[in-house]
């Protein structure tokens, strides 16, 4: 590796060889990031940079690199998706309830982060609470997909929740980024900004210090720009957490090692119900390639079916409003965040709540209060987790016969900003392919593989057995080596 | 199903969260159009079907009964929008 002229340039592989190689140092790379950062403002990634904190965290790893004691990612900078707490720097989820709460603890994946050596440059923008799948619920204001539709200006969405993830990342704002997702809120914004994101098997990622928005769905995992460093992060992040009760007691195994070995032999399985009515065909043809590379890479590809999919989105938002609703009881305005005083304690909770969250949060609180509230639960909530032990069911079975399964990762390319934030249901849409996995539980991938007739990127998801993120990585690698997805966003801002 | 604006302020008071009356109409309106499209649920066969209420199949693991942070109230209250002393101030709540 010849050093580039500039060290953003970078993955996060090559930055960890660097930094281990002493060619530069920790205080360099991180400086160029911050300095991008800066540069790149017009995007409104970051919600926090934390400039002094991450160069006093780069020199203390050029210190531990000098004494021989660097750790797995020793020196490399990253961003932070703005729903992991971090101790002494303010954390709001992107929402004003949280106002300018600072937590007095650290979430336990980015203190596994912190531990191994990385660098934090500061807090990431998301849609409020992780409700969202344009960025736009945001508080601070909507992100802006570095990428834009050949010969235009219009500003598009990076997808959402983590927005701010991925569009720092596809700029070269940061190496890597922590991203969470309850719906498809990792891979969607991957796939539309040309970035690897994976959402690990529930469990594998300690929930702690994690805002909460559905308990039983959310998951960290991480974007970044190739398949060996989303692997990279994501072992690091991961690992068993006494202090998440649904934490799964398990190693996480070396997952870059299956970065690069060969997929031949694995049954692939394309489910045919993913195939929905209105695709682009642009979406089709790029999932018909991802058949053909693995299939060229030795894969076996079979026709399975997953008869309860389109149910998925239903069951989705019963269940995951009935968790927000429980677990956003607790910003009532008395212990931190915002509060709006009035003479009784019922009002000041009622305005507060009002005040502090959003038009989409509320949306949501108040469909889960509804299917939850006596005469509704047993139609509704009960009924909609009926519905997702068959979804469940449906992986189960295929996943008998097939290793792993192929899907196009997202309905669309990146839409306009404001294009689709007036109907809620058909922003609901985008999660169309996404949302499934999370229902079941089961780990899975976003690749980039392609460019649509607009120049926007387009991801293929691979979706895994549970704890099975390894065949994920091996095939995700021989996409990405197949694809050679070398494209990156020209620069406008 | 479609809710009426009555139904919006039931809800939106169980959930407290203050909704103008002017706000209650389209609130109506949104959220029916959202548990209409949930409508389709109803065609799913779960009779005999285990409701599923998490993705792990672990026992809830239990720890040992005792202390293991603590005794800082200072951090405790290091955000609260209102403080006395080492205590969290909030409206009365007894007349």
């Amino acid at each position: 590796m010849s050093d580039p002229a500039d060290l953003t340039d970078l993955t996060l592989g090559e930055a960890l060889e660097g930094l281990r190689g002493r060619r530069f140092s920790s205080e360099e790379i991180t400086r160029a990031h911050l300095n991008a950062m800066a540069a790149a403002r017009p995007l409104n990634a970051f919600v926090l940079e934390t400039p002094g904190q991450a160069l006093a965290m780069a020199r203390a790893s050029d210190a531990r690199i000098a004494a021989g004691e660097a750790g797995p990612l020793e020196g490399a900078p990253i961003g932070v998706k703005d729903l992991f707490c971090t101790k002494g720097v303010r954390s709001t989820a992107g929402s004003r309830i949280l106002g300018e709460f600072v937590p007095p603890y650290e979430s336990t994946v980015t203190a596994n982060l912190w531990r191994d050596g990385a660098v934090m440059l500061g807090k990431l923008n998301m849609d409020e609470f992780a409700m969202g799948s344009s960025n736009e619920t945001s508080a601070f204001g909507p992100v802006v997909n570095p990428w834009r539709s050949q010969g235009s200006n219009r500003p598009l969405s990076p997808g959402g929740s983590s927005g701010g993830s991925a569009a720092a990342v596809a700029a070269h704002l940061a190496l890597g980024a922590t991203a969470t997702d309850t719906g498809g809120s990792i891979r969607q914004p991957a796939s539309l900004t040309g970035t690897v994101g994976v959402k690990p098997t529930y469990g594998r990622c300690s929930r702690w210090g994690v805002v909460a928005f559905a308990s039983s769905l959310d998951q960290a995992g991480p974007v970044t720009r190739t398949v060996e460093d989303a692997a990279l992060l994501l072992r690091s992040m991961s690992g068993h957490d006494p202090k998440d009760s649904t934490s799964l007691p398990v190693e996480a195994p070396d997952f870059a090692s299956f970065v690069g070995r060969s997929p031949r032999g694995l049954r692939i399985g394309v489910p045919k119900e993913y195939r929905v009515e209105g695709m682009p065909p642009e979406i089709e043809a790029l999932w018909a390639q991802g058949v053909a590379w693995l299939k060229d890479a030795g894969c076996e590809v079979v026709d399975v079916s997953l008869p309860h999919t389109r149910y998925a989105l239903p069951a989705y938002y019963i269940i995951a409003p009935a968790e927000a609703s429980s677990n956003l009881a607790r910003y009532d305005g008395m212990r931190y965040g915002l509060r709006v005083d009035a003479p009784t304690l019922n009002e000041v909770y009622e305005k507060t709540r009002a005040a502090g969250f959003g038009e989409e949060v509320k949306r949501r609180v108040l469909i889960g209060a509804y299917v939850l509230s006596a005469g509704y639960y047993d139609a509704y909530y009960l009924k909609a987790q009926k519905v997702r032990r068959r979804i469940a069911d449906d992986f189960a079975t295929v996943f008998t016969d097939v290793d792993a399964l192929l899907t196009p990762t997202a309905p669309s390319a990146a839409f306009a900003l404001g294009e689709r934030a007036a109907d809620p249901v058909a922003m609901y849409l985008n999660d169309i392919f996404t949302v499934t996995v999370n229902l079941a539980g089961l780990p899975a991938i976003s690749v980039p593989g392609g460019l649509d007739g607009q120049g926007l990127p387009l991801g293929l998801q691979l979706i895994g057995r549970a704890l099975d993120e390894a065949t994920l990585f091996t095939l995700a690698g021989a996409l990405e080596k197949a694809a050679a997805f070398r494209a990156r966003p020209e620069r406008w801002w | 199903m479609t809710i009426d604006a009555a139904t919006v302020r039931k809800v939106a008071k169980l959930a407290h969260i203050r909704e103008s009356e002017d706000r209650l109409e389209s609130l109506a309106k949104e959220l029916s159009g959202i548990l209409q499209w949930i409508e389709q649920l109803g065609e799913v066969d779960t009779d005999g079907v285990e409701p599923m209420a998490s993705a792990v199949a672990l026992a809830l693991p239990l720890r040992e009964d005792v202390v293991t942070e603590g005794g800082d109230p200072a951090v405790i209250l290091a955000n609260a929008p209102a403080v006395r002393g080492a205590f969290f101030v909030v409206p009365k709540v007894v007349e």
